[in-house]
């Protein structure tokens, strides 16, 4: 994904909210890609894990809040079980979401979700889905 | 022996099947699972950001529970309530600050700092029964069955709660094994599901599910055995509608690993409760067992 890199684009705030709310430090990432090859819905995704923490740790605030990948990820902790460098990438997507979440911007709304889908649906499933997506 | 035990919201409804043939089972194996008295949602995630602790509080209040009603150790079923409780607790006995801050904030309840050991029930298992007396207990075996374990992600990851050590696990093909399964190794027993995704993104969750369905299969399962009510959600009710599209692929029952227990242990059909599953699941099991 290309970005520009200048005073307009980049957001050092949004760079720090994450890093505050997640307590990882994203300049760790050196961006080997472990993680996005380890990711399941990395290939069903706009940007890889790998892709979200550069964007991320260069405060590219809009392309990030743009790109779906943060609401793909179901925190599986694949990724994070080989990082070279110790990071919780779950946390520092977790830390993404809450920053629209947080705003009470809603990513499902409880309401309309699919008929068909919550008649026998287990009650983890929706408590789940609304603590991760919903403000 | 008598063991506390906290079923979590979902094995009280959907997931009954999971719920009955476990405590079943082990009653038959001389263990007795004492559901807490009281108990609330564990809040089904655990919270991942660092400035979030109402979140904890949830599975924090079952674990003073567990406590106060004099357990040193609780037993949980669900992969995602065991996923959550773990971790609550660890965060409670190795965060000094986060700790005094919830006791606090909780003060109308005793303090807790991690007392409370939280297992899932394939380490009682291994752990209190031993594989070597439940293979003894078992008077019907899989013999000639494949089955595939599946984790999914709640119950091995992060490292620091995994029900079993190293990086390869083998807990659950043990578990098979004792009840006379040939166990088939595969790729994606550890892959998540798709988990709650299947409300927000099902088209991901598609792709997760039917990856590991061909996965199972290019392995000749002949089913697929797990122990959270979500993946038997995704994996196996929603299966057909999941992977309708790709029509090489054929339908792979799903069990929870109670059931096989206690099918293996003889227990009667109304405890398995084979009724919750899938047609598919229900009609191989008449043909095969
Ligand atoms: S595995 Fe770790 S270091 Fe490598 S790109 Fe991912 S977050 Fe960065
Ligand atoms: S936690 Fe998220 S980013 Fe990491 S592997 Fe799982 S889905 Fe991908």
């Amino acid at each position: 994904m290309p970005f520009s890199l200048n005073s307009k684009t980049v957001d050092r705030e949004f760079t720090k909210s994450v890093e505050e709310i997640s307590g990882e430090p994203l300049t760790k990432c050196m961006q080997c890609g472990t993680c996005s090859g380890l990711c399941p819905v990395e290939a069903t995704g706009d940007v890889s894990p790998r892709q979200i923490i550069h964007l991320t740790a260069l405060g590219q605030r809009d392309k990030v809040m743009n790109v779906k990948f943060a609401w793909i990820c179901a925190s599986c902790y694949a990724c994070q079980l080989r990082c070279p460098r110790g990071l919780d990438i779950p946390k520092i997507i977790e830390a993404i979401r809450l920053i629209t979440l947080r705003k009470n911007e809603n990513f499902i709304e409880p309401f309309a979700i699919e008929t068909g889908c919550n008649t026998d649906i287990p009650q983890i499933a929706l408590v789940s889905a609304f603590r991760k997506h919903t403000a | 022996m008598k063991i506390g035990y906290y079923p979590g919201c979902t094995l009280k409804t959907k997931a009954l099947n999971l719920e009955q043939a476990a405590i079943q089972s082990m009653a038959a194996l001389g263990v007795e699972m004492v559901e807490l008295d009281r108990w609330n949602c564990c809040g089904a995630v655990y919270s991942l950001a660092d400035d979030d602790l109402i979140h904890i509080l949830a599975p924090v209040r079952d674990l003073i529970r567990a406590k106060d009603q004099g357990y040193n150790k609780i037993v949980v079923l669900c992969s995602m309530c065991y996923n959550t409780l773990a971790r609550a607790n660890l965060l409670m006995r190795n965060d000094e600050v986060k700790r005094k801050t919830i006791n606090d904030f909780l003060e109308e309840e005793n303090d807790y700092a991690g007392e409370v050991e939280v297992v899932h029930l394939l380490n009682v298992l291994k752990d209190d029964i031993g594989w070597d007396k439940l293979q003894e207990a078992v008077v019907k075996p899989f013999t000639d069955v494949k089955l595939a374990p599946y984790y999914g992600c709640t119950l091995t990851r992060p490292t620091e709660i995994s029900i079993d050590e190293g990086i390869s696990h083998t807990i659950f093909k043990e578990f098979l094994e004792a009840l006379g399964a040939t166990v088939v190794e595969w790729d994606d027993a550890e892959v998540c599901c798709g988990s709650y995704e299947i409300i927000s993104n099902p088209d991901t969750a598609k792709k997760t599910v039917s990856k590991i369905i061909r996965s199972a299969e290019k392995r000749y399962a002949d089913a697929l055995v797990l122990s959270c009510p979500l993946c038997e959600y995704n994996l196996g009710r929603r299966q057909t509608d999941m992977i309708k599209a790709e029509d090489d692929l054929k339908p792979l029952p799903t069990y929870y690993f109670t059931q096989l227990l206690a099918i293996a242990l003889g227990l009667s059909p109304e405890v398995v409760r084979l009724e919750l599953n899938t047609p598919e699941a229900r009609a191989w099991l008449d043909e095969n067992k």
